[in-house]
């Protein structure tokens, strides 16, 4: 029998909700109210009221080939950095669950990534992938010119990729190895008198039984790459060189607040949003059926 | 069909060991069920030979091929877990032919064969349902259909029946029996259930505290328990034990309180024993009966074809079980009479059966 406590007046529940209530109000659903209005105005930069100017700025937006460089570079990075977090982080809990002594001390060594700021690591990393001093100075110095992520692109955002994922292979780690300790031992024991080795295990039994974890860690991680990557870039590149790496998140901080294009910002951040809330919705719809409950 | 010879077989976990040198042969074609309360290492045992556990020491050996090294799949053994350890997201067709698919049988055979074992099981009709849309009845028999599916050499069974309500133990009981006699594959059963022991076993295992106590047919292990513990552990009520001493003409019971005659006398002299005595065996008489013991009813116990009888004898607990029509009230006074061909002696100080009063006497024909 599940217990429940239940009030016999409906006013106490709801005074136990209220604080909840009151801090997203405040913190998203109001913020949220702001900016769509901002969106649909023209903001003075040094205040002064402001203009309404309809969908105008999303259409300027919508026009401007550096807005869709930075969504290209946005997907780019969500794309490969969630993939690269997860299969990480997969291999490492696999290996975990197989040989279990220690796994406690893994599970708080692999946290503490989780914990850092992200321009903290940012800042390690700069330090680590610094094509004139760190450990790819060795590389450049047998290939001259190899890596430089203050001129290429393409090193420029493998940079970014790397210190993200960094970051979430360890939170997603932690996912991943309690998914895999909670199958039952002799589900493997029973496939491995089925003849099934190893790899075929993972394939037949484990794999399809941490499904749910996956599919919540790709709805998280997808959409924190999105947001939580903007200490990241600021840190590291500045969203250079030559907007390689001028994510939509950090796009709306340096048009909003070092352009003080305020409504163009708003009207971004709507934007951000709305591809957030559609990748959403189509992993809910098109990958979640791939998923096996239990 | 295979043998299997275990050979001086222990297991160690870090500092502790479980299992205590352990030597057996089994039959082809066998039926044995090794039996004993949790914690005796009878499942390690089991999960030895299926090679889910290391052996520490000693080896196993399947049709005279010794398997320490082997993985599971090489061994030929299928196995029935406890709580069936059925796949959960394949279902009832996919998760008996698994091992099929593995071992890359063709589709069209594979089928062949899942409808074939399906059909022996009576599972035609759920094939396609997950294992969370079964009964546990049903979960049971997708798991022996996987374990079958194989035509494995050795089944082994790990308490496959515990998770089940008592009725439809009873019913997988005499199934898994039908089974056998039709497959004849060399099996192995585990289970701490002495009734299931009994009636499944050819042959049965007593094992205690990582030790074999005793093996033999259910039937010698009831009349000729090797140890107290194989005494007690086996026969439903517990066999009554009392501590006595041997005297020239009798037994010196409970510090001398009671007295038996016994004209055999054939221990030694002042041989501290512990005396055995199954409840089914001991006669009710009227108080005061030369020869018998008298005690103090505690409580009785109704079991529609008989009762169970339980009195007090000086402090000491003991039971009697009879069909006859008597019905004793609690506080009542009642007579036990114990022949000495009933009795079972063993030793004080180990627990080891003492047959000195049948050394003459030929061996029962079991």
């Amino acid at each position: 029998m599940e217990k429940r406590v239940t009030f016999s007046s409906w006013t106490i529940g709801i005074l136990f909700a209220v604080p909840q209530l009151l801090l997203i109000f405040t913190f998203f659903y109001w913020p949220a109210g702001q900016a769509v209005y901002w969106s649909l105005t023209l903001q003075q930069p040094w205040g002064g009221g402001n203009i309404w100017v309809g969908l105008d700025n999303f259409r300027s937006i919508l026009a401007n080939a550096d807005y869709w460089n930075s969504i290209t570079a946005s997907l780019v990075f969500a794309g490969i950095s969630t993939g690269l977090a997860m299969f990480v982080a997969l291999v490492l809990a696999a290996l975990t669950d197989r040989q279990l002594a220690g796994s406690r001390l893994y599970r708080v060594v692999l946290i503490w990534p989780y914990g850092i700021a992200a321009p903290a690591l940012a800042m390690a990393f700069r330090f680590v992938l610094a094509p004139e001093a760190g450990f790819m100075a060795v590389i450049n110095q047998v290939w001259p010119g190899f890596w430089d992520p203050g001129l290429d692109g393409a090193d420029a955002m493998a940079s970014i990729i790397i210190a993200f994922s960094w970051k979430y292979v360890g939170y997603n780690f932690i996912f991943f190895l309690a998914a895999f300790q909670a199958i039952p031992r002799s589900l493997i024991e029973a496939a491995a008198m089925d003849g099934s080795g190893v790899m075929r295990r993972f394939w037949d039994i484990q794999f399809p039984l941490i499904t749910p974890t996956i599919f919540f860690l790709l709805v998280i991680n997808i959409t924190e790459s999105f947001q939580d990557s903007f200490g990241i870039v600021d840190i590291m590149t500045s969203g250079g060189p030559a907007n390689a790496t001028n994510l939509m998140v950090y796009k709306i901080y340096s048009d909003g607040f070092k352009g003080l294009d305020y409504s163009g910002a708003a009207a971004q951040s709507i934007i951000l949003m709305l591809l957030i809330v559609v990748l959403t919705i189509f992993q809910f719809r098109f990958i979640e059926r791939r998923v096996h409950y239990r | 069909m295979a043998s299997i010879a275990i050979r001086g077989v222990k297991k160690n976990y870090a500092k502790t060991q479980v299992v205590h040198g352990v030597d057996l042969d089994f039959a082809s074609g066998e039926f044995v069920v090794i039996l004993g309360p949790s914690g005796c290492g009878k499942s390690t045992l089991l999960r030895m030979i299926a090679g889910l556990e290391e052996i520490s020491d000693g080896t196993i050996a399947i049709d005279g091929m010794v398997v320490n090294k082997l993985e599971p799949r090489e061994r030929g053994c299928a196995m029935v877990f406890q709580n069936y350890a059925l796949y959960p997201h394949m279902s009832v067709a996919q998760n008996i032919g698994y091992s099929l698919k593995v071992s890359g049988v063709p589709t069209a055979e594979r089928n062949q064969r899942i409808q074939a074992v399906a059909r022996t099981l009576g599972l035609e009709q759920l094939l396609d349902r997950k294992p969370m849309a079964l009964s546990g009845g049903q979960r049971q028999r997708v798991a022996m259909g996987r374990a079958m599916i194989r035509e494995p050499k050795v089944f082994l069974f790990d308490e496959p029946l515990s998770n089940l309500d008592a009725k439809l133990r009873v019913q997988m009981r005499s199934e898994i029996r039908k089974l056998h006699r039709r497959l004849n594959a060399t099996s192995v059963f585990v289970t701490h259930d002495q009734v299931e022991a009994m009636t499944l076993a050819d042959r049965l295992v007593v094992m205690n505290g990582g030790r074999v106590e005793q093996v033999g047919t259910p039937g010698e292990i009831y009349t000729r328990p090797a140890s107290r513990f194989v005494a007690t552990f086996v026969g439903a009520p517990a066999m009554n034990i009392l501590e006595g001493t041997v005297e020239l003409d009798g037994l010196s019971l409970l510090g001398g309180s009671r007295r038996l005659a016994m004209a055999r006398a054939g221990l030694p002299v002042g041989t501290k024993v512990a005396m055995g005595i199954r409840p089914e065996a001991v006669r009710l008489v009227a108080p005061g009966t030369a020869g018998a013991l008298d005690a103090t009813v505690d409580l009785v116990e109704e079991l529609g074809a008989g009762r169970v009888i339980y009195v007090d004898l000086d402090g000491a607990p003991f039971s009697v079980m009879t069909s006859e029509a008597v019905h004793p009230e609690p506080g009542s006074t009642v007579g036990l009479k114990i022949f000495p061909d009933d009795m079972h002696f063993f030793s004080s100080e180990t627990g080891t059966r003492l047959d000195v009063f049948k050394a003459s006497v030929p061996e029962p024909a079991l």
